[in-house]
């Protein structure tokens, strides 16, 4: 599903440049669970922003479902986001001053779907999340469990092919971080693609494929069923 | 984006932040009335000075001696000029689409009735004066179709000179003196008021070929023409001019239509609007600063939410758009408020202050309104601009 090929992304910081990728080849199965992991500055949000069309490469080829997405224009690219990619943040990143029924709605909105078909697919995925009765609570009156479980619920919506979560559980307790994980891996059990940066071993060691980047490089790539 | 949805998201962030929108738009309703309430008054004084001039009528022609150099005219005769006389009025009044010819001699002069005097304004003219500018006779009758070279000695009073000179008393039949010639009274004209400084009602008309005679002057200050409604000014000035330049042997006389008073009147009270609603703009241009600021605080507090959208699929444009169209509400408010206080406080302007002529003429209330929202539009574009051109990555980090 995901093919990345000889992937370098190079920030220019004064006269100096930072490889942040440095030559990433990578290819990801659908419906597959991936971790990320690494020591900070490794490239993990880098490498993950990539996948998720939000920054570009400054070399190599990606291609998406087989489709070469390196070159899409700015709004080809919103489309691809929109339709194919659910994104879950460390910071949740909801809209305050919009209920999480509004929140988990903007995608659709954004897509310009009917109001009728619209409130249908929110409904589903908010109970899906076990938020029905938070509907139309505003993100302050939620708890970060449930934000971030609202934001989880706004990243599936769409029905997308794979979820990208940056430290889902970053700004979480633990009991309310194995309940986000939980809930991400009942996703990928129903066949989404999960890829999950953590620093967290407990969260990264429960996926099936783990990555551990090392400046800018994959270093190691443990499959649970076959180790490399 | 469904256009329903657009304007919702809009409102959402307007309504987040209440006070400050209200505010902002505070600063464009008070520009946008001020230019309502100054253009009121211009346009007001506009209106009140063209009635003024026509209450005469629109299809009027003067016809003055002497050849207008500029833009003046020379009143008066010069050199070899010939004079405007009686029989000129007359041949003009055959051309087949006058309604009306009025011969025009004015002067100052004693009128004493049996004892009651005063100094009077004294015009020469001829029996079609009434229907030209549209004044009416209230008693008797105004002067009779004489034949204007040996016209008899009849005399018209104006209303206030009635008053002055006969009381509560008969006018009609009655004799007075007119600088010294004899006249008989057969009427009384009806209270015309104060007409661009002249008092039409502290005065008396009597045969223009009389009044030359009194003031001792061959000419005629004026010829003035009525003519028929749906022939062209062009054809009315063409005849005129042909009419007595076969007369006179050249054009030594000087012919405008009140179209082109109007026009000249008209265009000086325009710059005048124009002036005051030009400062009641500078208040519409602090409003739009306003708007600038608050869009641009507004860019910088929601720079997560915009790097979100963007994650979500928003494209650029739509980001510009929602930034834009919030700007473009705001502006939009804020005129409307503005129109609401504009107008009213003009209306109440005219009920405190009757004298003062107020009006607001549905073109300035629709160019007020669209001229608000290029002015959302306007303030809007670049701090919408920063938030479409935001890279998301780094808008996500912001926090
Ligand atoms: N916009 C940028 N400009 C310059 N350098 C950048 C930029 N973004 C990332 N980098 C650099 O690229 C490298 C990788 O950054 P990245 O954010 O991918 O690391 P990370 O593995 O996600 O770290 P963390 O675990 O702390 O989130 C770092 O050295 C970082 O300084
Ligand atoms: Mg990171």
């Amino acid at each position: 599903m995901i093919d990345l090929e000889h992937i370098h992304r190079d920030f220019q910081v004064g006269d100096q440049f930072v490889h942040a990728l440095d030559d990433v080849t990578l290819h990801i199965d659908a419906g597959d669970y991936v971790s990320i992991m690494g020591p900070s500055g490794s490239g993990k949000s880098t490498l993950l922003n990539i996948i998720g069309l939000l920054d570009r490469p400054t070399g190599g080829t990606y291609r998406l479902n087989g489709r070469d997405v390196t070159d899409l224009s700015d709004a080809e690219q919103a489309h691809v986001r929109n339709r194919e990619i659910g994104f879950v943040f460390q910071a949740f990143h909801l809209v305050p001053r919009l209920t999480a029924f509004e929140n988990v709605e903007l995608p659709l909105i954004l897509a310009g779907m009917e109001p009728a078909e619209r409130q249908e697919r929110v409904r589903e995925a908010l109970e899906a999340m076990g938020l029905t009765a938070r509907a139309r609570h505003k993100p302050d009156q939620l708890s970060g469990g449930q934000r971030q479980r609202v934001a989880i619920a706004r990243a599936t919506v769409t029905r997308p092919n794979v979820i990208l979560a940056d430290e889902p559980t970053g700004n979480l307790d633990h009991t309310s971080g194995g309940e986000v994980v939980r809930t991400l891996e009942a996703l990928n059990a129903q066949g989404i693609a999960l890829i999950v940066v953590t620093h967290d071993p407990l969260v990264g060691e429960r996926a099936r494929r783990q990555l551990h980047m090392l400046d800018g490089r994959l270093h190691r790539d443990v499959s649970g069923h076959a180790p490399a | 984006m469904r256009s329903r949805d657009f304007l919702q998201l809009t409102g959402t962030s307007l309504v987040a932040h209440r006070l400050r929108s209200l505010l902002t738009a505070l600063g464009i309703a008070v520009g946008i009335a001020a230019v309502i309430i100054l253009t009121a008054i211009g346009e007001g004084l506009h209106k009140f000075v063209l009635e003024e001039f026509t209450q005469f009528g629109t299809t009027l022609v003067a016809i003055n001696p002497g050849k207008a150099t500029t833009a003046g005219t020379t009143m008066g005769v010069f050199g070899t000029n010939r004079p405007l006389t009686i029989d000129d009025a007359e041949a003009l009044g055959r051309l087949p689409y006058v309604e009306a010819v009025v011969p025009f001699v004015q002067g100052n002069a004693e009128v004493d009735a049996g004892g009651r005097r005063r100094r009077t304004n004294v015009y020469g003219t001829g029996p079609q004066m009434p229907e030209a500018f549209r004044m009416h006779v209230r008693s008797g009758r105004f002067l009779p179709a004489d034949d204007p070279d040996a016209p008899r000695a009849f005399a018209v009073l104006g209303s206030k000179l009635r008053a002055e000179l006969f009381g509560t008393r008969n006018p009609l039949g009655q004799r007075i003196a007119i600088g010294g010639s004899r006249y008989r009274v057969i009427g009384v004209m009806e209270s015309k008021g104060t007409v661009l400084g002249f008092d039409l009602d502290d005065s008396v008309y009597i045969p223009a070929t009389r009044a030359l005679g009194l003031f001792n002057r061959d000419s005629l200050f004026e010829i003035d023409v009525l003519y028929r409604e749906e022939t062209p000014v062009e054809k009315v000035v063409e005849g005129i001019r042909q009419t007595l330049v076969a007369r006179h042997g050249k054009e030594d006389f000087t012919i405008t239509t009140q179209q082109q008073m109007l026009d000249v009147l008209g265009s000086v009270l325009d710059v005048l609007t124009f002036a005051v609603g030009a400062i009641g703009g500078i208040s519409l241009l602090v409003g739009s600063i306003g708007i600038v600021t608050i869009m641009t605080i507004a860019v910088n507090e929601r720079t997560a939410e915009i790097g979100l959208l963007r994650a979500l699929g928003a494209r650029r444009r739509q980001i510009l758009a929602l930034f834009l169209g919030e700007a473009v509400v705001l502006a939009a408010i804020g005129g409307l408020a503005g129109l609401l206080l504009g107008i009213g406080t003009a209306w109440l302007l005219h009920a405190v202050i009757p004298a003062l002529p107020v009006h607001t003429p549905v073109r300035f209330v629709i160019l007020a309104e669209t001229l608000s929202l290029l002015i959302g539009l306007a303030a809007g574009v670049l701090p919408a601009r920063r938030a479409a051109r935001l890279d998301p990555v780094a808008a996500l980090r912001a926090e």
